[in-house]
């Protein structure tokens, strides 16, 4: 851990106040998302009042970890040159086990192996980096022993 | 009540697509290209008494002031991004058949000056706090790729395949004075061999953002049929709108066109069968890709074999994006998307010059 991360870190969106018990679990290592008890589904990303039914009665659940690649670009370019230095590296849509899809990079993996259809719906867990003492971030690991069993969709 | 025929666009303009513009304001560009476009209408400035922008970085009282406008019965800021070309038709069709104006001028233009430091965007969203920490690619270039990868994923779709649309639309550029690529034709080999930008996307499947132009004039019919044009009528219109954030969607591989097409088309009485050239938003091959299939004209997942089997040239048996489209003219901001309702409103018009489609009657666009 370092304060002299150099790559962004999370800035509010439309209200950090609702998203911050999503970083608050993250730092401590776990991944917890919203489930509405309107609709019995859980959501991401968190807000006010649930994607699916529009109801505000939800509350967080501590998920699984476990999810697989929905889809993903590898970039070559990043949008912002503080990345520059770790291209290619893989940018990831995730789908949780428990529904919803996240945002993430898919790491300890040659990212030039990324370059094919075929990694669709490799399965996935999450990682847990400490990037700056007050934030961690969700990242996502290839799962070596269920990589066969994987494509189920 | 419905739009069918009601209106009909009776005068097009546009500045030349280039990758800067020194010296020029992006409202300075829209003056020109209204003087241009009263000109082409043959009609007054004075007679504009309606007008539609795109609303997000030219107000319609932005534009109103600068262009000394006076008589300003309707004036709307579509905000729908890259569809706010197309989108600022229907509304303007909508103003003139309901009795809000007579003449509403549909203007956007972008300078792309460095000079002039565009204000911080500023979406409100999520992007800040859930995507650029893990390194987003450049532009809008990261959700299309994961499009794409889902459409090979789900389809079979081979980049190959979609080469063909990006050198197509560059030969029909050849011919286009407009465009930022003119005399620099391209192959199916030039665009697999392009670097990547961001896997699946190589850089010959991205537009190039430009500076540029174009306005069009839209009139009810009655005051069309009296016009010195051939008018381009409107006869049918449909909206779709989808998450922002493309992680947001349910399915990547189905655009907002699924619901826009056959709105258009139950108004307008014709099937996709009946559409003999098109003019679709083509930010990337993959997303022009989808909304052709989304729109009817292709089967879904079929865009692959349809590129392989079919000239899409402006000599081809279905012509599409006669004038190379954004991806061989170049992306000038948001009067990017608005370039393909011009380019389809100057075939119908019988203006498009050694481009010409050899049958110009029905045109299906995509903003």
């Amino acid at each position: 851990m370092t304060s002299e991360y150099a790559k962004p870190v999370p800035t509010a969106g439309i209200n950090p106040e609702i998203t911050q018990p999503f970083w608050d679990a993250a730092k401590r290592h776990e991944l917890s998302v919203p489930y509405c008890s309107g609709c019995n589904r859980h959501f991401f990303y968190p807000r006010e009042a649930c994607p699916n039914c529009l109801s505000p009665d939800w509350s967080w659940s501590t998920v699984s970890g476990k999810a697989r690649l929905y889809s993903w670009t590898t970039v070559f370019q990043p949008g912002d040159t503080r990345f520059s230095e770790e291209t290619p590296y893989v940018y990831a849509m995730v789908q949780l086990d428990e529904g919803p899809r996240m945002i993430g990079n898919v790491i300890d993996v040659d990212a030039n192996h990324y370059l094919s259809p075929d990694k669709v719906n490799t399965r996935l867990e999450a990682v847990f980096e400490d990037v700056t003492p007050e934030w961690t971030l969700v990242k996502w690991r290839p799962i070596e022993d269920e990589a066969k069993s994987g494509r189920d969709e | 009540m419905s739009l069918r025929g009601a209106a009909a666009i009776v005068g097009i303009a546009e500045l030349p697509t280039q990758r800067t513009n020194p010296g020029r304001s992006s409202l300075g560009l829209i003056a020109d290209v209204t003087r241009e476009v009263i000109k082409d209408a043959h009609i007054r400035k004075e007679d504009i008494d309606g007008i539609v922008t795109e609303g997000d970085s030219t107000f319609p009282a932005m534009a109103v002031e600068y262009l000394g406008l006076q008589n300003i019965r309707f004036g709307s800021g579509t905000s729908m991004m890259g569809a706010s070309g197309a989108t600022a038709i229907a509304h303007a069709a909508s103003a003139v058949t309901n009795g809000f104006a007579n003449y509403v001028l549909v203007v956007m233009g972008f300078a792309r000056n460095p000079a002039i430091v565009p204000p911080p965007e500023g979406d409100g969203g999520m992007g800040g706090e859930l995507e650029q920490p893990y390194g987003p690619a450049a532009g809008a270039n990261t959700g299309y790729a994961m499009m794409y990868v889902r459409h090979m994923a789900e389809y079979g779709t081979k980049p190959e395949q979609l080469a063909r649309l990006a050198a197509n639309q560059r030969f029909n550029a050849q011919e286009n004075p407009n465009s930022a690529f003119q005399g620099q034709p391209i192959t199916v080999e030039d665009v697999l061999n392009s670097r990547y930008v961001n896997y699946p996307i190589r850089l010959l499947e991205c537009v190039m953002p430009c500076g540029g132009a174009a306005a069009a004039i839209v009139t009810t019919a009655d005051r069309a049929r009296a016009s010195l044009n051939k008018p381009a009528y409107l006869l049918g219109a449909g909206f779709g709108v989808k998450a922002g954030a493309e992680w947001q969607m349910d399915n990547l591989t189905t655009t907002p066109v699924a619901r826009s097409a056959p709105t258009a088309f139950a108004m307008s009485g014709y099937t996709p069968r009946d559409i003999e050239f098109a003019e679709f938003y083509d930010c990337y091959t993959i997303l022009e890709s989808l909304c052709l299939e989304d729109s009817g004209l292709v089967p879904k997942g079929e865009i692959g074999p349809f590129f392989e089997s079919t000239d899409t040239t402006y000599k081809g048996e279905f012509p599409i994006n006669t004038d190379g489209g954004q991806l061989s003219s170049g992306q000038p901001n948001l009067a990017g998307g608005f370039r393909h309702v011009i380019e389809g409103a100057r075939q119908i018009m019988g203006k498009a010059g050694a481009r010409q489609v050899a049958r110009n009657d029905l045109c299906l666009v995509n903003g």
